[in-house]
């Protein structure tokens, strides 16, 4: 049977394949998300449907990356997969609501008239805040870790509730709003663009609170986290990361206050970076943190292989074809309706 | 134990009633997809501009839809984890690559160029709009390959072996995709997608000429969803009973619990209608023409049909469920036809676009394939109960380790959201219909982006009720 297993070092490549998809994830929708948590504080209807116009054709794509992220943990680590769903339980249903509401709003609100859209307004932010809440919650669950005995999750249903998780949960909401703040500086102009580049400011310095804050709290949580980034050498290799995160937020701080368009969007794309991988340096080899590691949880060889096999051809593929959208609705967004 | 049973009927009530809510939207946007890259290749092809009016029209409904379809789609892909946990660890060996291919092969080309056959008009040619339909047309239809590859998969399980921790392994992926009944499945499944978009394209078509509305439009629409009624309907009446008969081969008590026969029998009569009773284990009140049912899977008069008492209790499936469900789709899949043969002696008659009551009669079939596709899946699915795959793991073996009141607060939620959404999505498509399709009168462009602006001096003429073209 086709296995890739003995040239390959596939569960690696599949830790790092799962984890750029969900960082693509929280990229492409991180900024339509916070698009849509910006919405309401919006100054005005006409800059409320610029903002809308600016994420409507991509929507859809990028919330397939969130699908491609549970899609290929099941295919590629299904027992972390069945171990982590059901500790998430309760913040992944609402999640799924959240998006739901985010989702139809694109659809409705433009078919909506007078009042009506007020409805699809709302639904629209409270979904992407909701969305955006629950994920951040499962983000500060995840690396507090779970309980698990054998092959299934042990804990309660409201193991995620916790002060580390809200927290979480409120840094990611703010985390997308810049991506979405700055996103509508690169797509829009005027006043909708003039707003957008205030809120990023504000939006900015919650950020580095809430970056500095994760950061402080991770080591005293885990006292392998600790280990991991204050023994040396590691102190001295891993600086760099949150030196470069620093400097990233003070370049996007000044280029808010300077007037470039477009580079406030790549800086807030390097924060996320710099922090995700700030993350995955701290929980790995975990999948399922402090339990089961990606070796463990990754399915058989033959498996990964065989989707191994078609992502080689089919993700750059993917790329290929998301970035010519991304190129065919280049330019700044319009307020009118286009179809 | 008792509070895990719950469990388990919260859980299979929750994934029945969100997978249901989902099915209805693919089996409209799979026909709807295709019937679109027809309408726009007749546009680009005749330059006819009520092809444009009538894509236009229709990409909006698709749009809704098709939305619609996505967010209740993604609830599924995490449905596996949230409530089926065992079933993933169990199974994801094997059906994980299958849905690995569905998101790379189908959902990632749909969704990025639905953004261009939505918002594009203006911004590429109008071949590489016309590919974009075609594009997310075949999204559609790999979509539907794979995800019946995985359903039949659980229905016909071939191709792998049960190795350590009792977890299922893969050994001929060929054997896993080609599954003995995913051929019949697939074929069976996009036929009614078709057919569920050409009734309901159908019969809007025949409430406008009702209305006397947007007539030259109206008579594409119900044309050419009369073509389908035709060739199609007969198409699949020939495709289901070969699935049927492969359902006898790998499945046969589920053929049994169709023809709620009880006792194995030579000469089995076809219950048109009654009532299995579980617990009695009959079916009671019959209504039989017989010796049908041996012909129909035997075709022999006096064929040996298998009574669902060969099995024992626990291994049968909900019976009156099955048997009601099977009935109410093939008796739509006969009035379908029936549409289909009426349709084609009008038109021989030349009173196809005239004949009143035949405009009310596809106006009543609307919904028609809906309801036969729902009324599909509940027999297949409940027919393969209790097992999750069939012979080889028991649903109730595979539910996730989480307490009945997060399911049931779970379900009350879906439930909720689910109405009001659905109830929005309707009212908008209603909306949209009533529009109808916005004629050359209406429709002039104007700006440099192609956008509608209201122009200066409004002429009224011809626009007010998207145009009376009678």
């Amino acid at each position: 049977m086709f296995d890739l297993g003995n040239v390959l070092d596939l569960p690696l490549i599949w830790y790092g394949l799962i984890s750029t998809a969900i960082f693509l994830y929280v990229l492409l929708d991180g900024f339509d998300l916070g698009v849509g948590i910006l919405f309401p504080f919006a100054p005005s209807d006409q800059c409320r449907d610029r903002m809308m116009n600016s994420v409507a054709p991509f929507w859809d794509g990028n919330e397939t990356w969130l699908v491609l992220g549970g899609g290929g943990l099941f295919a590629a680590f299904p027992l972390a997969y069945s171990l982590l769903m059901p500790a998430f339980y309760i913040p992944i249903i609402f999640m799924l609501l959240g998006l739901i509401f985010r989702g139809v709003a694109f659809e409705f609100r433009f078919k909506a008239t007078g009042s009506s859209q007020r409805i699809w307004d709302y639904s629209f932010h409270f979904g992407s805040l909701l969305a955006t809440f629950m994920q951040g919650m499962v983000l500060g669950t995840f690396v507090q870790g779970i309980e698990v005995q054998g092959r299934s999750f042990a804990g309660g249903p409201f193991d995620w509730l916790s002060a580390f998780s809200v927290m979480t949960g409120f840094a990611l909401v703010c985390g997308y709003a810049l991506l979405g703040a700055t996103w509508l500086i690169m797509k829009t102009d005027e006043q909708t663009q003039a707003w957008a580049r205030k809120c990023a400011g504000y939006v900015l310095i919650y950020v580095g609170f809430f970056i500095a804050l994760v950061s402080l709290s991770m080591p005293l949580i885990n006292a392998d986290v600790k280990d991991l980034w204050f023994r040396l050498p590691n102190l001295f290799l891993l600086l760099p990361m949150p030196g470069l995160t620093v400097v990233f937020c003070i370049l996007l701080w000044l280029d808010l206050h300077r007037g470039n368009e477009y580079r406030p969007f790549f800086f807030s794309i390097g924060i996320f970076l710099l922090s995700y991988i700030g993350l995955g340096v701290s929980t790995y080899p975990w999948l399922v943190p402090f339990k089961v590691s990606f070796r463990q949880a990754a399915a058989v060889s033959q498996s990964q292989s065989l989707l191994f096999a078609g992502t080689a051809v089919l993700l750059p593929a993917i790329l290929i074809y998301t970035a010519y959208c991304f190129y065919v609705f280049r330019g700044k967004a319009s307020h009118e309706g286009h179809y | 134990m008792f509070s895990n049973i719950d469990a388990v009927i919260l859980a299979r009530a929750q994934f029945a009633f969100t997978i249901s809510f989902h099915i209805i939207f693919p089996s409209f946007t799979i026909g709807l997809a295709s019937w679109l890259a027809v309408v726009e290749w007749r546009w680009l092809k005749t330059g006819n501009r009520l092809y444009e009016d009538i894509y236009r029209m229709w990409v909006k409904i698709f749009a809704v839809t098709f939305g619609m379809g996505v967010v209740s789609g993604v609830v599924l892909s995490y449905q596996f984890g949230t409530n089926w946990s065992v079933f993933s660890d169990k199974v994801g060996n094997v059906l994980g690559p299958l849905l690995g291919y569905e998101v790379l092969t189908a959902f990632f080309l749909e969704a990025s160029f639905l953004g261009i056959m939505l918002f594009g008009w203006n911004r590429v040619s109008k071949k590489m709009h016309f590919a974009s339909t075609l594009i997310v047309a075949t999204g559609t239809l790999i979509s539907a390959f794979w995800i019946l590859s995985a359903n039949s998969w659980m229905q016909t399980p071939a191709g792998f072996r049960v190795g350590e921790h009792s977890l299922l392994y893969p050994t001929n992926w060929m054997q896993v995709i080609f599954n003995p009944s995913f051929p019949y499945r697939f074929i069976h499944m996009t036929t009614a997608a078709y057919l569920t978009t050409a009734f309901a394209v159908g019969g809007i078509g025949a409430f406008y000429l009702w209305r006397k509305r947007h007539v030259s439009h109206a008579r594409i629409m119900l044309g050419m969803a009369m073509i389908m009624a035709v060739f199609v309907s007969a198409f699949q009446a020939l495709v289901g009973d070969m699935h049927g008969l492969n359902t006898l081969e790998h499945q046969p008590l589920k053929v049994s619990a169709i023809e709620g026969i009880w006792e194995t029998q030579r000469g089995a009569a076809l219950k048109l209608f009654g009532w299995p009773d579980q617990q009695e284990e009959k079916t009671k009140y019959c209504i039989e023409i017989p010796k049908l049912s041996s012909f129909i899977l035997t075709r022999d008069l006096n064929g040996e049909v298998k009574g669902l008492k060969e099995w024992p209790k626990e291994k049968r499936p909900p019976v009156a469920v099955v048997f009601w469900s099977f009935r109410i789709m093939a008796g739509i899949g006969v009035l379908m036809i029936a549409t289909g043969a009426i349709a084609l002696v009008l038109y021989l008659k030349k009173t196809l676009f005239r004949a009143r009551w035949f405009q009310l009669w596809c106006m009543a079939m609307t919904p028609s394939g809906f309801i036969a596709v729902l009324a599909g899946w509940f027999v297949t699915e409940a027919g393969r109960q209790p097992y999750a795959v069939y012979n080889v793991l028991l649903t109730a073996q595979t539910v996730s380790p989480v307490g009945v009141t997060p399911i049931a607060m779970s379900l009350i939620a879906f439930i909720a959201v689910y109405g009001f959404i659905f109830s929005a999505g309707v009212y908008y498509i209603v909306l949209l219909v009533r529009k109808g399709p916005e004629t050359e009168n209406d429709k002039e462009v104007f700006g440099s982006h192609g956008v509608k602006k209201p122009p200066l001096v409004t002429n009224n003429l011809g626009s007010q009720s998207g145009g009376q073209d009678v």
